[in-house]
């Protein structure tokens, strides 16, 4: 079994990572009746016994002592982690986990990726070592951040690039936040651009989302519970908004949408914590979902997002979750994925589903789907026999679409408008480290995977003929 | 004679508990024969100290998930077991990856694997060969069984190698499934004495269409690939055995299908396939089942339904290419296993047409047939036919056509660079398979 650890950045990051540790344990309470510290549970967390000294790591299989999480958090302002530390949330992590300065980033990449970067790398280093060497066999390291501030942006994307330069054989998915068009950060689209080059380079799969969708839907889910159909009653702890069960009481403002995000991360990880009859574990996702190696943007959506309270779920309701995941209502991030190339899919199915209904929606969805000429029949399935909290199944699907496209032109052009009249720059490039040509070769970073992106699109609904076979002397 | 088996990855581990669970659940049957059961279990089991069936297999996965589930399930049984010690996993899997099983894990792990093949080899009385299990879509039972395949050959040049293939659905389990496949495919040919392969379109079939199961899952698919194999496997009388159950099952397996290096692939049918409920309710006729599993092979169709009866074989004058459409499944040699009650008075001269079979090799040669009066798995009358045809040639080239559009685009081509193997080595793997798919399409001249 392999473990992943996860590092938080930024207010936004640690936000986020606060409601998957919490509702992680919630996941595992559910599952892990007899209090034994097992395999799933140590993918994510350590079981430590304090009455031994130094540490006093416990083997899997023995009582759980003391659950800490294998996690590195790290915040430029003490504020979000002051709360997390004193919150219910406090016996999960120990202070050797934490990295933490007063005066934050200013909404500043450079400040964030250069002084912070450059001022902290020694400790940053040392704080990922000590959650490796925590390891058996580490497989993943999860970054989460946003990309439209100072310290998740700009400290986020250098820890990504230590994470490569300390250890290239692990796995580095990255869940990012992406800043909307309306976003209230004057900067954010400096910010964003910066930390997208240094994403291209050194992730290995990214997983954007947007506050814009994630209000889309926790707006709809409000919509239903406040009885927006008669006699239907959305069942207790199954939203995908839900935090109820975890260990925090009352729900703070953006803890729902930060609740599908972490949802998101559970259920990419429940096939490697698991058993299924298909296993997908994390490396499979990036081998199968990363043809090209700068194109590992990947469109996430998640279904269901609640469930209703009558609890018969006859096959017409699940193949409306397979439906529901390639609607626009249940992305992460606005795009349209339909209308654009598919490159390659991923359907991550966990609870009670058989191969045959897979085979049945993959044949009843594939035809409406337009896919790349090389990867016609492009699936990576995976099926997971333990479900999330409160539903009998669910589905993720990873897609890594040619859509993303215009999140990066709208991005780019954002970009351009304030650099044309050089807004702000002033901000940057008085930061040590920091100069012009870092903005010109991020953008140019930019407009090369656009123009890749574009070069698959143009293949798009021309009939392409097999290429020609080798030929056989007979 | 005994064979040891090697289970390789998830599929090859699921299926192999299924097969196992298949072939002792059959040989305890009460209404058993005991030669057959001791021969059967002496050929796939051994007996620990405390008189429990002790399976002559070894389990592999690069992960523990798997083989940890199957092991419990043997154990639940209450019939049979696998050996405490005759497994191996490691912490991660081989991600999809041919290259990370072949060129990484593979060679990282070999020494172990050895020592525990070794260990179940010196268990037996006599080695009959081995049988390896594997899927060609993933990244461990792939690559790690491909690699396993090479150290085997060169440890025990001398034995019979068999190796049994689950080719993926069509519609995708893996992305970068027909690129392992190929891969798999081409380095295998030269090691392998004969390879055997299931396909889980068709068995899914065989799953919604005769079996009438509503929601299939993975055990389904594998139950059906266990009973086919197990009804190959099983004990029976051979021409060479003399009146007595075959001591040498996969040596003549392979002596009476794969006679030609170029031409290893062999597929497998039995009929009948009937959910269980039914069987005491239906009659079986010798006649009746020859007759559907000769028009089966020649239709190329590979289970009893929607059968084109109005196909023919061809007469000397005709012969036609097929990888164009529908059209004549020319064999080079066939293998006909019989089971059960009055298996004496079958008639199988039907299958002794030349006409069925390529130019170059007289029926007398080409066709083979075993037969054992002992029913098999509940059927009273079963009867399965091993071929070594054209039946693969069409899902084989469409496989290596999806691989080869891929290919030409270089997609994922980096995955795969990174673990050690080069654009070279897959040019060399097509070229491989695309020899085998020309020998087979020339079968017809």
């Amino acid at each position: 079994m392999t473990q992943s650890v996860i590092v938080q950045v930024g207010q936004c990051g640690n936000q986020i990572g606060c409601r998957f540790w919490d509702l992680a344990l919630r996941e595992h309470a559910h599952v892990n009746k007899k209090g034994v510290y097992d395999e799933a549970l140590s993918s994510f967390f350590r079981n430590v016994d304090s009455r031994i000294s130094d540490g006093g790591a416990c083997g899997v299989g023995e009582r759980i002592q003391h659950l800490k999480a294998r996690a590195v958090l790290v915040d430029m302002e003490e504020g979000v982690v002051n709360e997390i530390l004193q919150g219910p949330l406090r016996e999960v992590f120990d202070s050797t986990q934490l990295l933490t300065d007063v005066s934050g980033s200013g909404n500043n990449w450079a400040v964030g990726h250069m002084t912070y970067g450059s001022a902290y790398r020694e400790q940053i280093v040392d704080k990922l070592r000590k959650a490796a060497e925590h390891c058996d066999c580490l497989q993943c390291f999860f970054l989460i951040h946003s990309m439209g501030g100072g310290t998740g942006s700009g400290l986020g994307t250098k820890v990504l690039k230590l994470l490569e330069e300390e250890f290239p054989d692990v796995c580095r998915i990255v869940t990012s936040v992406y800043p909307s068009a309306e976003d209230d950060v004057i900067t954010s689209p400096y910010n964003s651009v910066l930390a997208m080059k240094e994403l291209t380079e050194h992730a290995d799969c990214v997983i954007p989302v947007e506050n814009q969708s994630l209000v889309d839907i926790v707006n709809k889910i409000k919509y239903m519970s406040d009885g927006g159909k008669p006699g239907s009653v959305i069942k207790r702890d199954s939203a995908i908004i839900s935090g109820r069960g975890g260990l925090s009481g009352a729900e703070k403002p953006f803890d729902a949408m930060n609740n599908i995000v972490a949802n998101l991360l559970l259920n990419i990880t429940s096939s490697a914590r698991f058993e299924g009859s298909l296993n997908m574990d994390l490396n499979e996702i990036a081998m199968n979902l990363v043809p090209f190696p700068r194109l590992h943007y990947l469109v996430p959506s998640l279904t269901p997002i609640y469930t209703l309270a009558d609890v018969n779920v006859p096959s017409r309701r699940l193949d409306q979750m397979f439906s529901d995941a390639f609607s626009k209502n249940h992305q992460l991030i606005r795009a349209d994925p339909k209308h654009s190339l598919y490159l390659a899919c991923a359907l991550m199915v966990r609870g009670n589903v058989q191969v045959s209904d897979l085979r049945r929606n993959i044949e009843r969805l594939r035809p409406s789907l337009p896919f790349v000429s090389w990867n016609q029949e492009g699936w990576k399935t995976g099926l997971c026999s333990v479900p999330p909290v409160g539903h009998s199944h669910s589905l993720l699907a990873l897609a890594n679409n040619t859509c993303l496209k215009s999140t990066f032109v709208e991005l780019s052009e954002r970009f351009t408008k304030l650099y044309r009249k050089k807004a702000h720059l002033h901000h940057y490039l008085h930061i040590d480290g920091m100069e012009q040509s870092c903005f010109s070769e991020a953008v140019t970073s930019l407009s090369s995977l656009i123009e890749e992106y574009d070069h698959l699109d143009a293949t798009k609904g021309k009939i392409v003929l097999d290429a020609t076979r080798l030929s056989i002397a007979t | 004679m005994s064979v040891v088996t090697l289970q390789l990855g998830q599929c090859g581990n699921q299926v192999g508990q299924e097969l196992y669970d298949v072939i002792c659940s059959d040989a305890q049957d009460a209404q058993r024969s005991t030669t057959h059961t001791t021969v059967s279990c002496e050929r796939f089991f051994h007996q620990n100290k405390h008189g429990d069936l002790v399976a002559r297999a070894v389990l592999i996965d690069m992960e523990p998930k798997v083989i940890k589930q199957s092991m419990k399930k043997a154990a639940d049984s209450g019939r049979w077991r696998y050996g405490d010690d005759s497994h191996f996993s490691q912490k991660q899997g081989s991600g999809n990856n041919w290259a990370n099983g072949f060129c990484v894990h593979g060679p990282r792990h070999i020494e172990l694997v050895e020592e525990l093949v070794r260990r179940e080899v010196e268990r037996c009385d006599r080695l009959a060969g081995f049988m390896t299990m594997m899927s060609v879509a993933g990244g461990t039972g792939s690559g790690v069984g491909t690699y396993v395949t090479q150290s085997l050959r060169d440890v025990y040049s001398k034995s019979f190698i068999l190796n049994h293939l689950t080719w993926p659905y069509g519609t995708g389990e893996v992305i970068v499934q027909n690129y392992n496949s190929v891969l798999t495919l081409a380095h295998l040919y030269q090691l392998s004495d004969a390879i055997l392969v299931h396909e889980n379109d068709t068995v899914h079939r065989i799953c919604s269409q005769l079996l009438n199961i509503k929601h299939i899952s993975f055990s389904d698919v594998n139950r059906v690939i266990a009973h086919q194999l197990g009804s190959v496997l099983q004990p029976a009388l051979t021409a060479d055995s003399h009146g007595v159950y075959s001591r040498n099952p996969l040596g003549e397996l392979v002596s009476s299908l794969a006679c030609h290096p170029e031409y290893k692939l062999l597929s497998v049918c039995t009929i009948p396939q009937m959910p269980s409920s039914s069987i005491a309710y239906s009659t079986f006729s010798w006649p009746g089942q020859l007759k559907h599993l000769r028009q089966m092979l020649i239709s190329n169709s590979k289970m009893e339904d929607g059968i084109d009866w109005q196909m023919r074989p061809p007469s000397a004058s005709e012969r036609t290419k097929s990888l164009t459409g529908a059209s004549f499944n020319t064999s080079l040699a066939n293998l006909l296993i019989l089971r059960g009650k009055d298996v004496y008075s079958a008639e199988a001269g039907g299958f002794e047409d030349p006409a069925l079979y390529t130019s170059w090799l007289s029926p007398e040669t080409a066709f083979t047939r075993w037969n054992s009066p002992v029913p098999f798995n509940k059927y009273e009358k079963s009867a399965t036919l091993v071929s070594n045809s054209q039946a693969l040639l069409k899902p084989l080239d469409n496989m290596v056509r999806k691989a080869w559009n891929m290919f030409a685009s270089r997609a994922y081509i980096h995955q795969y660079i990174r673990f050690g193997i080069s654009e070279e080595d897959f040019l060399d793997s097509f070229t491989s398979v695309e020899q085998v798919i020309s020998s087979y399409t020339q079968l017809c001249n």
